[in-house]
């Protein structure tokens, strides 16, 4: 299946650098990442904290503001080029085509607002599909409104159109926020941690409901997360950060039975599982390294138990065939 | 086997204020019922995780044992002490004993102190140590945590997350206590950093022969500390056991919906056969009555909406509260 001609991706972003100029120097937090998303996928995006996944797409969203800087790369969606688009176009982009819910549902949702206002709104300003006139529009686009919050799974919809956010608990809030992104049936959704902040429980409603909106509307998703569980339930394949830089791609199924990246590898030994209690946890020694002074070859190496002289010099990504590849000189090797 | 500690019907209210909010929240004035009834034991040099979701009562439990919090009702006997009936002198000797970690390493530790006085100050308020003595165990506890004697000049903010949790699991252990509550030590790091917290903490344990409370929300973190189990919904212990066998054959609807709820690496493609939960987590200002999970079980009967299902014996090492599970032969 992996043979077939594709059509181009929805969205494929090549060798991607971002920088942020700080007080301690240039901190280079995304560093030559190349990915694509095509239509109808979820995509995976693992990394430790500070890796570059929400960077990354802030890149995609437009959302990149001094003193961050895209310093080079591409990123084309639809047929177009995003980096250098105008603010206008952007803005209609962002509001109909691409919708990206942030990592922390709390700030993003406007606490002096109900949040019925906050979803017409959005509706308002990008649906195209909406009757004319003042009356009919509003009205069409609250009942819209309330779909997609029962869509969402928020009970009695009518009757919190107009709560504020306060008087949602986390898991609506978020829920919330996915009706929002999702009220202008976008090509593509990039989720930001949704879940990290919520309980198991409630997380499995929000991903379930996340994979079950993706199917009805032939939606391309991307997921980020720190938590390879999450990964290999919900995504058809994985790209894992680590300081800036992709460093293992490919079908999720693939690189969680066998990785070929020594970091990928560590952090699935590093997860305890609930099946094999047993098993001990294994850590990765040492910590990430300092975006600011980066070392030139390997950026795992201080932390790899497998690495030797040839990775003192700058490894590039490595196609493994298969979809698959690793940023790492003993990736062709069988692990 | 004696009992290190020993928690007996212990119930936390927190009075709410009156004015604000309830309103905001449009529910009954009253207070937030934070624990009702919790029973438990901890052996010497036993690990309890303690499971639950967000707001069902696990740091409140952790810090009634402490007394960081007053207990409204109940008992709690700490090597055949009674914790709550303890005058200032006697809390402050019995705090030696019993320390704790809190989830949070950027929040618990003072960023106005260096490492070495934050890792002082216990050893001066007990008048355990001076001079260079002191920086000698500073810097002795700095190495056994796996950090370096020379931090000790350092302040918090100079460090990462997963170091500054070290540090704070080196300021609960400096003054030699038996027992530790661990709340959420890992929860706010990266998956590799926890990884190397986890066997931190299991090798202090071993080698100082520590006995642990260990609060997380993560069950397969749990799974891999925990001697015991306990698994706590909405201020009440549904069910508890020796670890392995909670977590292979749980009975309580809400511990196997937990349970099912994990995503996991390894499960491949049987995602369907999940047990769901509906619903949010109920208000502990207004919990449901009769079995306090009813709202969102799938196998709840008229019993369940009127009735709380007691914590009963299953066998000599598990308890379940439950009207149906597991089925008991007539
Ligand atoms: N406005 C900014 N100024 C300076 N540095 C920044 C800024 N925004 C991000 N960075 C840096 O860029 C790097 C990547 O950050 P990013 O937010 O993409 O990480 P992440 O992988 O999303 O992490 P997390 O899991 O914590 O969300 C980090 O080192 C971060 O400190
Ligand atoms: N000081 C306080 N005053 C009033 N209510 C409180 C106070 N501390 C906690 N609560 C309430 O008591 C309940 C239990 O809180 P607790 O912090 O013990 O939960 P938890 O299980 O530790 O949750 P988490 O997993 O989010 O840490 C919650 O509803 C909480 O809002
Ligand atoms: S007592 Fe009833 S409602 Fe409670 S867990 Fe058991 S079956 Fe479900
Ligand atoms: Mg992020
Ligand atoms: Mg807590």
């Amino acid at each position: 299946m992996t043979d077939h001609p594709m059509p181009e991706p929805l969205l494929s972003i090549t060798d991607l650098r971002v920088a942020f100029a700080t007080r301690g120097g240039l901190v280079r937090a995304v560093d030559g990442v190349s990915l694509e998303v095509r239509a109808g996928e979820c995509l995976g995006i693992v990394g430790e904290s500070g890796s570059g996944k929400s960077v990354t797409f802030a890149s995609v969203m437009g959302l990149i503001r001094p003193p961050g800087r895209i310093e080079g790369g591409s990123i084309r969606f639809g047929g177009r080029d995003l980096v250098g688009l105008d603010p206008a176009a952007y803005r209609r982009l962002r509001g109909r085509e691409i919708a990206m819910t942030l990592q922390d549902a709390s700030t993003s949702l406007n606490p002096a607002l109900t949040v019925g206002t906050q979803i017409t709104e959005v509706l308002l300003a990008h649906a195209e599909d909406l009757p004319a006139g003042h009356g009919p529009r509003r009205r069409a686009a609250r009942q819209r409104a309330i779909d997609m919050m029962r869509l969402v799974g928020i009970p009695a919809a009518e009757g919190r159109l107009d709560d504020y956010p306060h008087q949602f608990s986390g898991g609506m809030r978020q829920r919330m926020m996915i009706a929002i992104a999702l009220s202008c049936r976008p090509r593509l959704l990039i989720a930001d941690e949704p879940t990290t902040a919520l309980d198991v429980t409630i997380q499995a409603q929000v991903l379930e409901l996340i994979a079950g909106i993706r199917a009805t509307l032939g939606m391309s998703v991307v997921l980020i997360t720190h938590d390879l569980g999450v990964v290999a339930e919900y995504c058809d394949r994985v790209a894992v950060l680590y300081a800036g830089q992709i460093v293992e791609s490919g079908p999720t199924a693939q690189v969680i039975a066998a990785p070929r990246h020594p970091y990928t590898a560590g952090l699935l030994r590093s997860v305890p599982v609930l099946s094999d209690l047993d098993r001990p946890i294994q850590p990765i020694p040492g910590q990430v390294p300092d975006l600011v002074d980066l070392p030139e070859g390997c950026r795992f190496l201080p932390r790899c138990a497998l690495a030797h002289a040839a990775c003192h010099a700058a490894v590039p990504m490595r196609g493994l065939g298969a979809g698959r590849a690793a940023r790492c000189v003993l990736a062709e090797a069988a692990p | 086997m004696t009992a290190l500690l020993e928690v007996t019907d212990l119930v936390k209210h927190y009075p709410i204020d009156q004015g604000l909010f309830p309103r905001l929240l449009g529910r009954p004035a009253g207070g937030v019922q934070a624990l009702n009834g919790v029973s438990l034991s901890i052996r010497a040099g036993e690990t309890l995780g303690l499971i639950g979701e967000s707001g069902c009562g696990k740091s409140t439990l952790g810090r009634a044992i402490l007394r960081l919090h007053e207990p409204t009702s109940g008992r709690i006997r700490f090597g055949g002490t009674d914790i709550v009936g303890l005058d200032a002198p006697g809390l402050k000797a019995m705090r030696r004993r019993m320390q704790i970690v809190f989830q949070n390493p950027y929040a618990s530790l003072n960023p106005r102190k260096s490492v070495g006085e934050i890792l002082a100050q216990p050893l001066r308020l007990h008048g355990l140590a001076k001079g260079g003595e002191l920086r000698a165990r500073v810097g002795a506890m700095l190495e056994s945590v796996g950090l370096r004697a020379e931090h000790a000049a350092r302040y918090p903010h100079q460090f990462s997350g997963g170091q500054r949790q070290r540090i704070a699991i080196a300021r609960a252990l400096i003054l030699n206590p038996e027992f530790v509550v661990c709340d959420e030590p890992v929860s706010a790091l990266d998956v590799s950093i926890q990884a190397q917290i986890i066997d931190l903490l299991d090798r202090l344990k071993r080698e100082l022969g520590l006995t642990y409370l260990f609060i997380s929300h993560d069950i397969a973190v749990i799974g891999h500390v925990s001697d015991r189990v306990a698994v706590m919904y909405l201020g009440q212990i549904v069910e508890s056991g020796p670890a392995r066998a909670v977590l292979r054959t749980p009975h309580h609807p809400y511990t196997r919906a937990l349970m099912s709820a994990v995503p996991r690496v390894d499960r491949g493609d049987d995602r369907a056969e999940r047990v769901r939960l509906t619903g949010d987590l109920p208000s502990p200002l207004n919990p449901p009555p009769g079995c306090r999970f009813h709202t969102r079980c799938a196998f709840a009967t008229e019993i369940c909406r009127t009735t709380p299902p007691a914590l009963l014996p299953l066998d000599d090492s598990r308890m379940v509260a439950c009207h149906h599970f597991p089925v008991r032969p007539a």
